[in-house]
């Protein structure tokens, strides 16, 4: 067994994950605003702290978790699995939460709650190149006084078109952590985004 | 073997807050929605407040500062046990000062004091099912909530119109959220709907007993539900808060005696103390008896 599965994990796991969950907790309430998430996280290397980060403060034996094939190697696989004892599953439409930096996610593919049920949908945590520099979109919706700017660097091509087909089904929906650096922006389902 | 009993930092254990914390963000994502969760047992009954207390358990850190409020008064039994519960199991700083409270768990009131963007209010809810009374069975009413038939909610409005001349809801006067989900405020007196309606604070709501948790995030759309011809009123007080003389506040009546002898003052007990503390005087204020003497 390769011993650094079992290294790299939250050092203080009470007070490091409450810090972690108020960041994704923050960010989701206020959509756009850029919240820290750097905890010392070290995980096996395709796996991003920031992602780990989040697997580590939301997912448990109880929270199905899906990993794109490019980030789903044997050493992250032993690492989550250790560090959360979340049951890893390949079918993404039963994915309660999904760690992904593949720039060509389908946001459709995975479950988007139920009418009856719209809270069962997937989280999905995406590992992008930076949360600024990139090109300017401007959001309104729940969270934001008025209008907020981001620019992220490394969303999918068609992230428009994939994020406006995810809000015309609400309340279905998927929600989007987007993670870099250190950095986090959530985009819950109910946040319209628009080119600046 | 530890020879006192100990607890997790905040009473609940890991695996418990991790679910509550989903909870609360597939609640933030989906206002107004009452998204069900594992609610446990709490060293207090249910009614008292097990919703709310496991809310802010699963939110709560070191650096928060807490004020709990029961019907606006930080005094009151709940709220000073609530208070103390969280300063022993985790250590955190408590207030009554609204103004330098991170989150401020409430029973059935809204500070008068404008909440700032990064507070937290966390409500605590008896019924989280506005239909409840209408409709008793869950499995209907979850229905309706995803048809958005809330058809049944408007001809109780109007059964009120129809027997009293106007609408009688007084508390728990049901708002829509971002004109997709019916919610209900939890027996906050629709004096406070108005200040749900793009609040810069975090509002979330625990239900223990019923096993609900449902949010409204910051700036976001709350419109109690009326009709053209007899829109949603809050109410008036004829008079001043006899303490602290302020107007346009909600007002609890404290009877004084056994001939009728009674008073209108603050329910928000910090507010009217800040407002004595800046020379404020109502007509039963203990200076201007003395004056008076």
């Amino acid at each position: 067994m390769d011993t650094n599965t079992l290294d790299g994990g939250f050092a203080d796991p009470v007070m490091q994950s409450q810090t972690a969950f108020r960041a994704v907790m923050d960010s989701l309430a206020n959509p756009g605003t850029v919240q820290a998430l750097t905890l010392g996280l070290t995980p096996p290397s395709s796996l991003s702290p920031e992602l780990a980060a989040i697997a580590l403060t939301l997912c448990d034996h109880d929270t199905t978790l899906w990993l794109d094939r490019d980030l789903a190697t044997d050493a992250v696989l032993g690492w989550l699995r250790f560090h959360t004892s979340a049951p890893i599953t390949s079918e993404r439409a039963q994915a309660q939460f999904a760690l992904t930096r593949d720039p060509a996610v389908l946001l459709a593919d995975f479950d988007q709650g139920t009418d009856l049920y719209p809270d069962r949908s997937t989280t999905v945590a995406l590992a992008i190149q930076s949360v600024s520099g990139g090109k300017t979109l401007t959001l309104t919706g729940p969270g934001i006084e008025g209008s907020i700017t981001i620019a992220p660097q490394g969303l999918p091509e068609d992230f428009l078109a994939q994020w406006a087909e995810n809000g015309a089904q609400f309340p279905r929906g998927v929600d989007l952590l987007l993670v870099a650096d250190g950095q986090l922006i959530g985009l819950p389902r109910t946040t319209r985004i628009k080119e600046a | 073997m530890s020879a006192t009993p100990s607890y997790n930092f905040a009473y609940l254990d890991e695996q418990t807050k991790r679910m509550i914390r989903r909870a609360i963000l597939k609640a933030i994502a989906i206002p107004g929605y009452q998204v069900p969760f594992a609610s446990r047992e709490m060293p207090m009954p249910y009614g008292w407040g097990t919703g709310g207390v496991q809310v802010t358990a699963a939110i709560v850190g070191p650096t928060d500062v807490l004020k709990v409020i029961d019907q606006g008064a930080d005094d009151t039994t709940n709220a000073v046990s609530i208070r103390a519960f969280f300063a022993k199991v985790a250590n955190v700083k408590t207030t009554t000062h609204t103004g330098d409270a991170t989150i401020i768990q409430t029973r059935h009131r809204i500070p008068e004091k404008q909440l700032q963007a990064g507070q937290t209010l966390v409500y605590q809810v008896p019924i989280p099912e506005p239909l409840r009374l209408l409709e008793p069975r869950e499995t209907e009413t979850r229905v309706m909530h995803a048809l958005k038939e809330y058809g049944l909610m408007h001809v109780k409005l109007y059964e009120d119109i129809a027997t009293h001349g106007r609408i009688a809801t007084t508390y728990g006067y049901p708002v829509m959220v971002e004109d997709r989900y019916v919610m209900s405020p939890s027996p906050t007196p629709k004096f406070d709907n108005p200040k749900m309606h793009m609040s810069a604070a975090l509002q979330l709501f625990g239900a223990g007993r019923e096993m609900r948790i449902y949010a409204v995030p910051p700036f976001t759309k709350v419109v109690s539900l009326d009709f053209e011809d007899h829109p949603f009123e809050i109410q008036h007080f004829s008079e001043p808060c006899a303490l602290c003389a302020a107007t346009g506040v909600y007002l609890d009546e404290v009877i004084l005696d056994d001939h009728g002898g009674h008073m209108f003052v603050c329910s928000d007990t910090d507010n009217c103390e800040d407002r004595r503390a800046a020379g404020h005087r109502g007509a039963l204020s203990g200076e201007v008896l003395e004056a008076a003497e």
